[in-house]
């Protein structure tokens, strides 16, 4: 009994030695899962995990172990977390970061321990300008983008008396001052909530008395979906248009939203009914895996993916070649679900940007495209990088 | 004036939102001596369930029904498990062991529900507006809160000051050994009291999901400000806590609404709205700090 117990010890002991061995491509991911925002790291999660099992394990042809851990938000826990990815298990690339706050404490430094970050949300711009660094890549968005777009499509709908609202933190003034940065009309109202505020009658009363003819929000999560409810609630809807980023209208806070969201335009760099076929190959395969609709933050997770994959099918799965593994990134050879995608100096996004409105029709509320407001869109910061 | 009429409303209906909260919760600290930070997860049922119910019947009084119960239900096992052993020990034990029921609450609500927030609107009847104020058209549910507010204030007063429950709670509050010498099962009392909170904190819940986001950690948002209403109001004093919800209604409101423009004529800064936001933020905080100062033990100590 002894030897054979002694046996399977080896055994299993040799399979532990022998893992790595095996050409698996260790990619860490540290997102967020828990707290109110967690459905955000979850479909980033699972457009990711999509994408590797749509090649059977594989990313570009490597074979590919994906961990992840949830960082609750915080900064201090994404950075242990990704000190761990370092140090035990010897992760070369990560990816996966959330919120603007975690990635500033977790990118500058990874990206010094010669690890690649690739972003698939987050894209402060702190990390675009000045301290864009050769090992980080976005595969996303600049952070202004898509606040930007919303700017340049007020202005060319006529608008000329806006009314804008985010949370007094920096993203929010970031948000705002990228929809000024295109938006050419009179601001009759520029307001900073508490972050994390549930109830908004003070600032629609006074949004009311302020008589704007358009109304631009930045407010995420749960945030959003209070203020369009009561939005609706206290009769705006029906006479002021309203305006913002896409995160406030992505498919899975439509569903919480309901009718107040109707009608409502926001900007994105894709849509669940984009036609290019890496798309449809997106939405078809997420329906049937998941169940539900795509939101912007799974495409981001599933083209963050592939160009992972990408890389990994240039240099045969090895990151051994920094140079090489960076040079075939920055190539960005793969089908993003947006048709075209390239990177610019600082290693952001050039893409089209789009405008989509919210509808509601036999297929529930969900958003169609309207128009492709910017075209080959970079980001404010480019310049000066040194990139 | 018309504006600030509007808006010393919305102060009002914030407070009452925020009275429906604290009672509950002032009740089981000035009877039970305990500090319970899961109360808002109490809230959190209410709004799940309600909002779960109401989008399997359609019908809102259905749903509150079952999410009265539910919370109810959640706040009694929770205080028969957990709790009951922790009366004897230290503040800081009980503020341990409700955090984590924090946690477990939402996990579980995740588990149970996905990390979706949840959809729950307005009942039909009373998803119109009201043109309270020439040219001013107010949402008629916020009245409806108004209201409820109102008429929980006075079913407690009613409760506390009038029938024989009351007589007991109100005795387990200032002496608990007597009343249980006195052969009154306290042990029940408790669990009644408890689940009682409990269960006006799923009102709550049920009244602010068509409002606000249905997510899983709603509670928390709301439970610091419910703890700076006791303890403005004096903890345990149910009318300390109706004044304190809507002196915090108030401050919060009136500071949103009109710190900015008081800023932008003092400085006239390009930086004033986000500086009057930082204010605003503050002022029940200072608020809190000020009648501290003058009546440590709250406006209303029990």
């Amino acid at each position: 009994m002894k030897a054979k117990y002694l046996f399977s010890t080896a055994l299993a002991l040799s399979a532990l030695v022998c893992a790595p061995l095996s050409a698996e491509v260790k990619i860490g991911m540290v997102t967020t899962l828990t707290t109110k925002a967690g459905y955000l790291g979850e479909d980033i999660r699972d457009g990711f995990m999509l994408a590797i099992e749509q090649g059977g394990g594989k990313l570009g042809g490597v074979e590919v172990e994906l961990l992840v851990d949830d960082d609750g938000r915080k900064p201090g826990k994404g950075r242990e977390i990704a000190e761990r990815y370092i140090k035990s298990d010897k992760v070369k690339i990560m990816t996966g970061i959330v919120f603007s706050n975690v990635a500033m404490a977790v990118v500058p430094k990874v990206v010094k321990d010669d690890v690649f970050y690739i972003s698939p949300n987050a894209g402060p711009s702190a990390l675009a300008g000045k301290g864009c660094h050769e090992n980080y890549f976005n595969a996303a968005w600049q952070n202004d983008n898509l606040h930007e777009v919303m700017g340049e499509y007020v202005t060319e709908s006529g608008y000329k008396k806006a009314y804008i609202l985010a949370p007094n933190y920096p993203a929010g003034k970031d948000a705002l001052a990228g929809f000024k940065r295109f938006y050419k009309g009179e601001v009759v109202g520029e307001v900073y909530t508490k972050l994390g505020q549930s109830d908004y009658a003070a600032e629609l009363a006074n949004l009311r008395a302020a008589k704007p003819d358009s109304v631009f929000f930045f407010l995420p999560g749960g945030m959003g979906i209070n203020f369009l409810k009561q939005y609706s609630q206290a009769g705006l809807n029906q006479s002021i248009p309203v305006f913002g980023p896409a995160f406030s209208f992505d498919a899975r806070i439509l569903k919480a939203v309901g009718d107040a969201a109707v009608g409502v335009h926001n900007g994105s760099q894709w849509n669940h009914d984009f036609d290019n076929a890496a798309s449809q190959a997106f939405v078809r395969g997420f329906k049937a895996k998941y169940g539900r609709t795509p939101t912007l933050y799974a495409s981001q997770g599933y083209d963050t993916a592939k160009l992972i994959g990408s890389a990994l099918k240039a240099t045969g799965g090895s990151t051994d070649d920094m140079d090489a593994f960076r040079k075939a990134l920055r190539a960005a050879n793969f089908s993003s679900v947006r048709g075209k995608f390239r990177f610019g100096n600082n290693q952001h996004p050039i893409q089209d940007i789009y405008v989509r409105k919210v509808v509601k029709d036999s297929d529930g509320i969900h958003n169609v495209t309207v128009k492709k407001v910017f075209s080959n869109h970079s980001d404010a910061y480019a310049g000066d990088c040194s990139l | 004036m018309l504006l600030f009429i509007e808006q010393v409303l919305n102060g009002l209906q914030l407070g009452f939102m925020l009275f429906l909260l604290s009672a509950g919760l002032t009740l089981v600290f000035g009877v039970m001596n305990l500090i319970n930070l899961a109360h808002g997860s109490f809230y959190m049922v209410g709004a799940y369930v309600a909002a779960t119910v109401m989008a399997a019947t359609g019908s809102f009084a259905l749903a509150l029904l079952v999410a009265l119960g539910a919370a109810a239900l959640c706040g009694f096992l929770v205080e028969v498990i957990v709790l009951r052993h922790l009366y004897h020990r230290d503040h800081l034990d009980q503020v341990l062991a409700t955090f984590g029921l924090i946690l477990l609450f939402n996990e579980t609500t995740r588990v149970i529900w996905g990390r979706q927030p949840l959809f729950m609107d307005i009942p039909e009847f009373l998803s119109t507006t009201v043109e309270i104020l020439p040219g001013v058209p107010y949402p008629l549910y916020r009245l409806v809160i108004i209201a409820v507010g109102i008429g929980v204030a006075v079913g407690l007063y009613f409760l506390i000051r009038h029938t024989r429950l009351g007589m007991r709670i109100r005795a387990g509050a200032s002496n608990r050994e007597m009343i249980a010498a006195l052969g009154v099962n306290i042990r029940w009392l408790y669990s009644l009291v408890f689940g009682l909170g409990a269960m006006l904190a799923g009102f709550a819940g049920v009244m602010a999901a068509p409002v606000f986001a249905v997510e899983s950690g709603m509670g928390e948002s709301i439970l610091i400000l419910t703890f700076v209403v006791i303890v403005i109001g004096g903890i345990g004093s149910i009318k300390g806590a109706l004044l304190g919800a809507l002196l915090v209604g108030l401050v919060d409101t009136l500071g949103r609404a009109f710190l900015p423009d008081v800023v932008y004529f003092l400085f006239e800064t390009s930086g004033a709205n986000s500086i009057a936001a930082s204010i605003a933020s503050m002022g029940i905080y200072l608020l809190m700090a000020i009648i501290l100062a003058f009546k440590p033990r709250g406006l209303f100590p029990a």
